[in-house]
C-alpha cells in the first residue's frame, strides 16, 4: 500500500458538500465512504486520510470499517469490473464454471486486475436475478443463463469497446 | 383521459437486466407513430414474480401474458393486440392449466399463480412504483389515516395482536410483543428500523418488494413511528440494490410532497420522517445488533442481547426493528383487520409468505403463498417440477443457517413451526431445490465457505468453527475423510449451536447437522466408498470410455484440455487417468454416449 499524504488527494465539489453535509450526523462514516467509492472506484489510502482529517475520525478506525465490509475496496479496480454471482441459485446451475473459465480467459483470479488494467473480476452473492441464474455483471450490463460457451464472446466484446 | 388499454411492462431487476428498459421505450415509441399515445398507458410495474420467463408484458383488458419479450416484438404487440385486439400466438404463455382458447387468457390460472396469494406483493406488477397515486389508487395510505385518526395507538397494537402476525426475517418472533415493548419504553428519542440488508443468498423478496411497491413500507413505518413514539425512521439497505434505492428515494420525495411523511402528517400533530443508510455488504449485519452497530457507522459485529433494541438499541435509545416483508404485511392487516389476516395460513403461523423460489426448478422466480402449502405444492405445481426430468434431491430453506428438507417431507404444510420440526427454519425465503444431480456435500461446502467469509471473527466458536467444518468438508470432498472425521463435525456443530453468541454463528452450523442426519449415506459414500454420486466432487470422479460404443470420432479428444485422451481414428479411444483433470468435457461433448462417469 503506497503512503501518502491528504494533500495529494482532490476531492469533487459535490464530495466535499456531502461530507460536510453529513459532518456532523452520527454514524456518517459508512456513508461517506461509499460516496469516496463512488468518486473514485475504490478507497485510496489519501482520500482515507483525508475523510480522517474532515471529520475528525481516526484512520485506523476507518481502516477498521473499510476491511470488515466486502464492498469497500483499498485497489484500483480495472475499467470493466465483472461481478460473477455465487449465490446458491447461481452455484447450482453451474457459477463456478463460468468463474471459472473466466479465470482462464483473463488470466487472473477472482479479487484481482488483469495486467492491462482492463477488467477486475469479483465474485458477489446474490444480485438478485435467480431467475436467469448463472448471472454475471460487466458494469450495469447483466448477462444472464450464461453457458461456457457465451463468456470469450461477450469479453471479446467488451474488449472492441476499449 | 380513460384509456383503453393498459401494457404493464416488468421493471423488476431480473427483467430490467433483460432489456425491459427497451421493451418500455420501445412500445411507447410504436404507440406514439400510430397516434395512439393517449389511447394507451404504458406502466413500468414491479415484479410479476414470474423471472424465469421474463421480460414479461400483460396487456389488458385483453389479459395477454407474453413471456421472453424482446424489444423488437413491440412493434407486433401494439399492431396485433392494441389496434387488432388479437393476442400474438408466439409471445404468449403456455400452460396447460390455462386456456389459452378464444381472445381471452386467464392469467389466474396459471399453474405458477394458482397457488399463490398475494398479499405482501399485492401491489407488485399492477402499479408503477414511482407514481404515488398509483399506490393510493389501491388504498395507500389509507391504514396510516386509520391508525391516525380512527383506532390509535393501542387500536394498532390489538390488530397486530389478533392477527398473530409474526416476523418475516427468520426468527418468527411475534411482531405485536416487538412493538408493544418499544411502545411501552418511556425514552425522549425512539427509532424505528427497516432491515433491507438482504445478504442471504439466493433470496430477493425484500428487493422485489421494495422495487415493485416501495410506499407500502413507508406506509408501515410511519404506522409504526406513531405507535411507539417515534420521529425518525432508517432503512438500512444494501448499497447492491441501486434500484431499490432509486424506488425509495423517489416514494419517500412524493410521500413528503402529499404531507404524508415530515411534519404534521395528515394534519395531525405527528411528525415522522425517514432516512436510507447503505449496507456495504456484511451478512452479518442481517442479525439486529450487527445492523445497529454498522448504521452507527462502525464494524458490523453483534453485541449481547439483552438489552434487547427494543430497550436500548441506536445510539442506546428504544428501536423497533422489522423486516421489509413484516412491514408490508401491516398496511393490509389495519386496513382490513387482524381477524381477517388470522383466517389465512395456519393457527401458529397467519399470512402467507414470500418465496424466492430458485436452483433447479423450471419456474424460478418469486412466489407468495399461504402458510400451510406443502413443498410438493411449491415445487410441482408452482414450480413445475425439477429442470430436464431430473429426480427431486431435498430443497434447502433459511440459506447458509437453515437446513434441508428431503422428499419424505414434501407433504409438509410449510410454517415457522413444521419447518423447524423438520430440522430446517423459515429464514427469509429462499428455497433452493436440488436435484439429483447436486451433491450434498458439495452444497454444504459452499454454504460453509460462505459463513467462513462472513463470520464477522468476533467470537470463537463461530470464527474457528466455521473454518474447522470448511477444512473437513473440503477433505470429504477429496476423498480423504475419515468416519472421525464426520463425528468430530458434528460435535463441532453442536459446540457452535452452544457457544455461539449471535445468530450467525448459532446456525452457521445448521446445514452440516441438518444433512449428516437426512444424507447420512451421501457422506459415507464419499468417505468410506470414495464416490461421488451426483459427480460434483472432480476428485472422487473417473472419466471411462467404453470401447463397445466408441467409434472413433476423435471429438473427445479435441475437447481435452489435458491431452488425456488417445486413440486412432475410427478405433475405441482411452483416458490417461493420470492426465485427467476432470473437468468431464469429454463426456458432455460425446454423441454416442460411449464415456461414462463413475
Amino acid at each position: 500500500m503506497s503512503v501518502g499524504t491528504a494533500e495529494e488527494i482532490k476531492f469533487s465539489d459535490e464530495l466535499l458538500a456531502f461530507i460536510e453535509e453529513w459532518k456532523s450526523k452520527p454514524g456518517n462514516l459508512i456513508m461517506i465512504l461509499h460516496k469516496v467509492q463512488g468518486e473514485f472506484g475504490y478507497i485510496p489510502r489519501q482520500a482515507a486520510l483525508k475523510v480522517s482529517e474532515m471529520i475528525g475520525v481516526p484512520l485506523a478506525k476507518i481502516y477498521g470499517v473499510i476491511t470488515f465490509y466486502h464492498f469497500f475496496k483499498t485497489e484500483k479496480p480495472g475499467k470493466y469490473i465483472i461481478q460473477v454471482c455465487l449465490g446458491t441459485a447461481c452455484y447450482l446451475r453451474g457459477g463456478a464454471d463460468i468463474m471459472q473459465e473466466l479465470e482462464t480467459i483473463l488470466g487472473t483470479g477472482v479479487g484481482h486486475v488483469t495486467d492491462d488494467g482492463f477488467f477486475s473480476l469479483e465474485a458477489v452473492r446474490c444480485i438478485g436475478c435467480c431467475g436467469l441464474a448463472p448471472v454475471m455483471m460487466i458494469g450495469k450490463e447483466v448477462f444472464g443463463k450464461l453457458t461456457k460457451e457465451k463468456i470469450p464472446e461477450i469479453i471479446a466484446d467488451f474488449k472492441a469497446r476499449g | 383521459m380513460v384509456k383503453k388499454n393498459y401494457i404493464l411492462v416488468c421493471g423488476g431487476s431480473a427483467c430490467e437486466a433483460s432489456k425491459s428498459d427497451a421493451i418500455y421505450e420501445s412500445l411507447k415509441k410504436a404507440l406514439y407513430e400510430r397516434g395512439l399515445a393517449d389511447d394507451v398507458q404504458v406502466v413500468k410495474t414491479g415484479c410479476f414474480g414470474f423471472c424465469e420467463k421474463g421480460p414479461i408484458v400483460k396487456v389488458l383488458p385483453e389479459e395477454a401474458f407474453y413471456v421472453e419479450v424482446k424489444p423488437e416484438d413491440a412493434e407486433e404487440i401494439v399492431q396485433e393486440t392494441i389496434i387488432k385486439g388479437r393476442l400474438v400466438e408466439r409471445l404468449q404463455y403456455k400452460d396447460k392449466n390455462a386456456k389459452s382458447t378464444g381472445d381471452k387468457f386467464d392469467v389466474e390460472k396459471i399453474g405458477f399463480y394458482q397457488k399463490q396469494l398475494r398479499i405482501v406483493l399485492r401491489n407488485c406488477g399492477f402499479i408503477d412504483p414511482e407514481n404515488i397515486d398509483e399506490y393510493i389508487a389501491r388504498h395507500g395510505y389509507q391504514a396510516l389515516e386509520k391508525a391516525l385518526t380512527e383506532i390509535g395507538r393501542d387500536g394498532v397494537i390489538e390488530e397486530l395482536k389478533t392477527s398473530g402476525l409474526r416476523g418475516r426475517g427468520g426468527a418468527g418472533f411475534p411482531t405485536w410483543i416487538k412493538w408493544n415493548t418499544t411502545k411501552g419504553v418511556e425514552a425522549p428519542q425512539k427509532y424505528v428500523v427497516c432491515n433491507a440488508d438482504e445478504g442471504d443468498p439466493g433470496a430477493y423478496m425484500d428487493r422485489s418488494t421494495l422495487e415493485g411497491d416501495p410506499h407500502s413500507v413507508l406506509e408501515a413505518m410511519t404506522i409504526a413511528g406513531y405507535t411507539i413514539g417515534a420521529t425518525k425512521g432508517i432503512i438500512y439497505i444494501r448499497a447492491e440494490y441501486p434500484l431499490a434505492i432509486r424506488r425509495l428515494e423517489v416514494a419517500m420525495k412524493q410521500s413528503r410532497e402529499y404531507g404524508l411523511l415530515g411534519e404534521n402528517i395528515l394534519g395531525t400533530d405527528f411528525s415522522f420522517d425517514i432516512e436510507i443508510r447503505l449496507g456495504a455488504g456484511a451478512f452479518v449485519c442481517g442479525e439486529e445488533t450487527a445492523l445497529l452497530r454498522s448504521i452507527e457507522g462502525n464494524r458490523g459485529m453483534p453485541t449481547p442481547k439483552p438489552p434487547f433494541p427494543a430497550v436500548e438499541g441506536l445510539w442506546h435509545c428504544p428501536t423497533l426493528i422489522n423486516n421489509v416483508e413484516t412491514y408490508a404485511n401491516i398496511p393490509v392487516i389495519i386496513m382490513k383487520g387482524g381477524a381477517w389476516f388470522k383466517t389465512i395460513g395456519t393457527e401458529k403461523s397467519p399470512g402467507t409468505k414470500v418465496f424466492a423460489l430458485t436452483g433447479k426448478i423450471n419456474n424460478s422466480g418469486l412466489v407468495e403463498v399461504p402458510m400451510g402449502t406443502t413443498l410438493r405444492e411449491i415445487v410441482y405445481e408452482i414450480g413445475g417440477g425439477i429442470r430436464n426430468g431430473k429426480a427431486f434431491k431435498a430443497v434447502q430453506t433459511g440459506g447458509p443457517s437453515g437446513g434441508v428438507i428431503t422428499s419424505e417431507n414434501l407433504d409438509t404444510g410449510i410454517d415457522f413451526d413444521a419447518l423447524a420440526k423438520i430440522g430446517s427454519m423459515m429464514g427469509s425465503g429462499g428455497m433452493i431445490v436440488m436435484s439429483e444431480e447436486d451433491c450434498i456435500v458439495d452444497v454444504v461446502k459452499f454454504y460453509m465457505e460462505f459463513c467462513v467469509d462472513e463470520s464477522c471473527g468476533k467470537c470463537s466458536p463461530c470464527r474457528i468453527g466455521t473454518r474447522k467444518l470448511l477444512n473437513y468438508l473440503t477433505k470429504i470432498s477429496k476423498g480423504n475423510g475419515t468416519m472421525e472425521d464426520l463425528k468430530k463435525m458434528e460435535e463441532i456443530g453442536y459446540a457452535m449451536r452452544k457457544g455461539a453468541p449471535c445468530g450467525l454463528g448459532q446456525t452457521a452450523a445448521n446445514p452440516v447437522l441438518s444433512t449428516r442426519r437426512d444424507f447420512k449415506d451421501e457422506y459415507i459414500q464419499h468417505v468410506v466408498d470414495k464416490k461421488c454420486i451426483a459427480g460434483k466432487c472432480t476428485s472422487l470422479v473417473r472419466f471411462e470410455i467404453d470401447p463397445a460404443k466408441c467409434i472413433g470420432c476423435t471429438l473427445c479428444a479435441r475437447r481435452c484440455p489435458a491431452g488425456a485422451v488417445s486413440g486412432e481414428k475410427k478405433q475405441a479411444h482411452k483416458i490417461d487417468q493420470a492426465k485427467c483433470v476432470k473437468c468431464g468435457e469429454c463426456f458432455r461433448g460425446c454423441k454416442f454416449g460411449a464415456i461414462s462417469k463413475f
